[in-house]
């Protein structure tokens, strides 16, 4: 049982965490035809915007109320009011979906009651899909926006359901956490579609962030879940919650139709795949498919050759709750000691992340653990990049943002095959390290007179 | 101390950019300050500006003060490169939370202040003021005196919140801060005739430094670099060069000018960007030297080491011409790097079909049409569609541009180079421009392409959606063109003022109804021109081409 605390810092140094509104622009983007809006002054778009762009490598959709001094002061309803018809004009979208941001909240704008007005005065919005969340920047981190988000859409957006009515038995609803890239989606897509099962994933980064052409030149996002899909999610038979952060949504689901839910904290990993699995072989009646018994056998064979590299590693890991507690739990399982942890916001996952101590923090904290442990693994997003070369270890990429290197969006976690091409990757890492920097000799193991060892054995 | 909102009004006022000078008292008053579209705006905010200008001094300490999404968001995104600290790399943030919000964030930021001294003692902090402190009234100028007095350490206030305008207003502010706070603080150990300042320039891909050997070899001393690969001395004793050197047009037009008023530092508008751009700048280094003192000579050898360069450069890019013998370039970008990067293409051969002037000045423009022609084809706000059909006609067989335009090119499987500050490769000075022709070399004779134009074996090779896109266009085309009534309708929507949503057709009416004359008529009538006041050239052309009114006096 880990014990988690708060930085005591006055001055954040390297920051670990991003703010809370771009995490819900970030889930409005699984929708198809979407325009995700934020309520403040241009930057807190355009630095989501650059940020999203460098590590998909594609154009996203993503606009502003583009709040001045004085709008701020006088209270923003205009700006509201002309970028939602500005949009709805000139993008054509199938749905706008508005994050606040500190600026606005700061000044305390009704954007619900700004919405309300909106549609009174605009008859062609009236019906018009609109959600707006509130998601203040001083508050709060990227999950947690995203956690929010999504759980406003299915308050807005399923239809409700009435008690008893029939449901489609091969339906099931997908909610899956931010920490999932689109090439997980699409390997859990097939998973589930091998079971005879139809999955609606709310949201659908695999739709619109996974690098597919499009057939039509759009502003909006080029794929992801219709509004129209999103209606029906209610017939369901199953939720399926991926993340912990992806309870709430799965709550109000329930709640507004009824569809009971199966969350799943993690799928990284031997165990928590064997029980995805059943679970989809126990809701789909059908037998376990031959591919995936085939998949497990390999996941076994890839620990039973990685773990010589992975075992006894000191990780030091920085993450987003949900991330970190997937990650550090799989290489926990596999013999690595999690040395350090440091995350961003609360979650009740934390205390069961297999180490001492997890720290709500920020790079600098982590880099300092990582140095006083001698941690010879670190894992965190590509803003550890400076700390991984003032550190000499092995570093490896994971969660958002990934803006140094190539194919973020399809790096895999989930499932047999996803967790197989991981500790591959990680077991690699640290043999390419080996290599490159802890080569043995002469010296490495002579001792002194007194019999104590001149350096400490660096082969890790 | 002058409050904000007076050193927006003075920066507004800037008599040395040209844009400014052309325009009314009134107008002037209003600023610079594009007013921004709710909906429809994409660029960054007045914060950025500051940050970009500012971020590549490389031993400062950086503080942002403000919620995590001014930093955390945005931190470590530029690609300027050091030669000494990475502190400019880390990144500092008060990330206020909703007690600072209630409580005041302003002993938050002095904590701040005093973790960064203490853990790693920079030589200097700037401190950045963002939205939502500058709403609960933290007086960051206040917090940083104290802190500046207590520590005995320079702590600048960066008075630049993102929601006072744009980017561009951001990159003037950083400069007023430098003004105010910095230069002129410090005395360099010597100086010497050949000292100059280098303004607005960031070093980026270390690009710099393809044309810092040339001046070392003339003995010319680089002061102070603002900001590329800058250090806070060097920027605090820069009021002691003989001569200045302003890169960037827009940016930081208020320092070079400011400094030739302070201290008597001339400063010339120039650009290493192209062959013939980078030797005018040597000459013009050397000219303003000479003129400050410096000996005659110095003309000589830089007249040597122009001709040697040329010729190298010159040398090297003749191997392109006949590889780029008839490709066409779709240039969009901003601001001072057409006109410079138009000529250096057009060095080696490449035909030029389209540059961007949406971030040009007026002299920018006047510029690209002087080099291209008067027929310059200068592409204002062209849509994603119109971009991608102008690629697919093959009117162009390469696009370069910076970042967010890539994917349209890219997507539409036609090479794409990126020019702008997310780009790896350095492009500066002779050898940059040699590196460019490389680069543009590599891309267009990829062998890639070919593949990927080529359909799927199971779709038609008429029915992909490239195809069907151009089908449609075309189709809409052939419509328009077949019909004179769609024709004349599609003539009068086209967009005039995209700020105030006005198209072609109510403007002709109005000058019809009213009889009007001039662009403040036409504001008057249609609202035209009420926003960032970018359409007037163009309601000026529709002005002209109006059968002459016969009578004024409606208006």
């Amino acid at each position: 049982m880990a014990i988690v605390t708060t930085s005591k810092k006055a001055c954040s140094v390297n920051p670990l965490k991003m703010s809370q509104p771009i995490g819900g622009s970030f889930a409005f983007m699984g929708l198809r035809g979407a325009m995700p809006l934020l309520h403040g002054s241009q930057g807190c778009t355009s630095f989501g915007l650059t940020l999203f762009v460098r590590h998909f490598k594609e154009a996203v959709p993503m606009q502003t109320t583009a709040m001045s001094e004085v709008a701020t002061v006088l209270g923003g309803y205009e700006n509201v009011e002309q970028a939602i018809l500005n949009i709805y004009n000139r993008t054509k979208p199938e749905i706008i979906g508005i994050n606040s941001t500190g600026v606005t909240e700061t000044k305390g704008d009704d954007v619900e009651g700004f919405i309300r007005l909106i549609r009174q005065k605009h008859p062609q919005l009236e019906k018009f899909p609109l959600v707006y969340v509130s998601t203040p920047d001083f508050k709060d981190a990227f999950q947690d926006g995203w956690e929010k988000t999504v759980a406003r859409m299915v308050e807005v957006l399923v239809d409700p359901v009435e008690a008893g009515a029939a449901r489609d038995a091969a339906r099931v609803n997908v909610l899956p956490g931010c920490h999932l890239t689109p090439g997980d989606l699409d390997e859990l897509r097939t998973i589930i579609e091998d079971f005879g099962l139809k999955p609606s994933f709310l949201p659908d980064l695999a739709g619109s962030l996974d690098g597919h052409i499009p057939d039509e030149f759009t502003p909006t996002t080029i794929g992801g879940i219709g509004v129209d899909e999103i209606a029906t999610m209610g017939q369901a038979a199953w939720t399926i919650a991926i993340g912990a952060q992806m309870k709430r949504a799965a709550e109000a689901m329930q709640q507004r139709s009824g569809v009971p839910f199966r969350l799943f904290e993690r799928l990284c990993g031997l165990a928590p795949n064997d029980e995805f699995v059943a679970f989809l072989s126990e809701i789909s009646g059908r037998p376990v498919p031959a591919k995936y018994r085939r998949q497990r056998g390999q996941l076994a064979d890839a620990m039973l050759d990685t773990h010589f590299h992975i075992g006894g590693r000191k990780l030091a890991i920085g993450a987003e709750p949900d991330l970190l507690f997937d990650l550090s739990s799989m290489l926990h399982e596999m013999g690595a000691e999690v040395a350090a942890a440091v995350t961003t916001t609360a979650s009740p996952v934390l205390e069961r992340i297999k180490t001492q101590e997890v720290l709500i923090g920020d790079l600098e904290d982590l880099e300092e653990l990582a140095k006083a442990r001698d941690c010879d693994l670190l894992i965190t997003h590509s803003h550890g990049r400076q700390a991984a070369s003032r550190l000499k270890i092995p570093f490896y990429r994971a969660g958002f943002p990934m803006f140094d290197r190539l194919g973020a969006g399809h790096q895999l976690s989930v499932g047999y095959r996803g967790t197989r091409d991981l500790v591959f990757d990680l077991a690699n890492l640290v043999i390419a390290d080996r290599e490159a920097n802890h080569q043995p000799t002469p010296d490495t193991w002579r001792t002194t007179d007194s019999g104590l060892q001149v350096v400490p054995p660096q082969l890790h | 101390m002058s409050s904000l909102s007076a050193t927006i009004q003075d920066v507004f006022n800037e008599p040395g950019c040209g844009k400014n000078a052309n325009k009314t008292e009134a107008e002037r008053k209003k600023g610079c300050t594009k007013q921004l579209q709710p909906g429809g705006a994409a660029g960054g905010c007045a914060f950025d500006g500051a940050k970009i200008a500012l971020q590549p001094f490389t031993d400062v300490a950086h503080l942002v003060h403000g919620p995590i999404a001014c930093e955390g968001n945005s931190w470590d995104n530029r690609g300027s490169a050091s030669s000494g600290s990475d502190l400019w790399r880390r990144s500092f943030t008060t990330d206020m939370n909703e007690t600072d919000i209630v409580f005041g964030g302003e002993k938050r930021l002095y904590k701040a202040i005093k973790e960064v001294i203490e853990k790693y003692d920079p030589p200097a902090i700037f401190v950045y003021q963002t939205c939502v402190p500058a709403m609960i009234g933290d007086d960051i100028n206040a917090v940083c005196k104290a802190a500046a007095t207590k520590f005995g350490k320079p702590v600048i206030p960066v008075n630049s919140p993102g929601f006072v305008g744009p980017k561009n207003l951001g990159n003037k502010l950083a400069g007023e801060a430098l003004l105010e706070h910095v230069i002129g603080t410090e005395e360099p150990d010597y100086t010497t005739p050949y000292d100059i300042n280098i303004i607005g320039e960031y070093n980026l891909s270390g690009e710099f430094w393809q044309v810092k050997p040339l001046l070392d070899e003339l003995g010319i001393r680089i002061l102070s670099c603002i900001s590329g690969d800058g250090k806070y001395r060097e920027l605090a004793y820069s009021h002691r060069a003989r001569a200045a050197m302003m890169v960037c047009s827009k940016a930081m037009i208020n320092v070079a000018r400011k400094m030739e008023e302070r201290y008597g530092i001339p400063y010339f508008e120039g650009s290493f960007y192209g062959i013939q751009d980078s030797s005018d700048s040597l000459r013009e280094i050397a000219r303003l030297l000479i003129e400050r003192g410096a000996p005659a000579e110095l003309m000589d050898r830089t007249e040597a080491v122009i001709a040697r360069e040329e010729a190298k450069a010159w040398a090297a890019i003749e191997r392109f011409k006949p590889r780029f013998k008839d490709k066409k370039v779709l240039l969009i970008t901003g601001g001072v790097k057409s006109w410079s990067v138009v000529a250096a293409l057009q060095e080696a051969g490449l035909e030029i079909v389209g540059t961007s002037v949406k971030k040009s000045t007026k002299e920018d423009k006047e510029r690209i049409k002087e080099l291209m022609g008067q027929d310059a084809h200068m592409i204002e706000d062209m849509t994603p569609r119109e971009m991608y059909k102008m690629l697919k006609d093959a009117r162009a067989d390469i696009m370069l541009s910076g970042g967010k335009s890539q994917f349209v090119a890219l997507k539409a499987a036609m090479p794409w180079l990126d020019i702008n500050q997310e780009r790896s490769h350095a492009y500066m000075g002779y050898i940059g421009m040699v590196t460019l022709m490389e680069q543009i070399e590599k891309a267009l004779y990829n062998p890639m392409w070919a593949q990927l134009r080529k359909p799927a074996p199971w779709d038609d090779a008429g029915v992909n959606w490239q195809t069907k896109a151009m089908e449609q266009m075309d189709a809409q085309a052939a419509e328009i063109a077949a019909d004179p009534v769609l024709a004349e309708a599609a003539r009068r929507a086209k967009k005039i003022c995209h700020c105030k949503t006005v198209d072609l057709g109510t403007i002709e009416d109005a000058i019809a109804a009213h009889g009007l004359s001039s662009v403040d008529g036409v504001k008057e009538h249609t609202n035209a021109s009420g926003g960032c006041g970018a359409c007037k050239g163009r309601i000026e052309d529709i002005l002209a081409a109006q059968p002459t009114p016969m009578l004024q006096a409606a208006e």
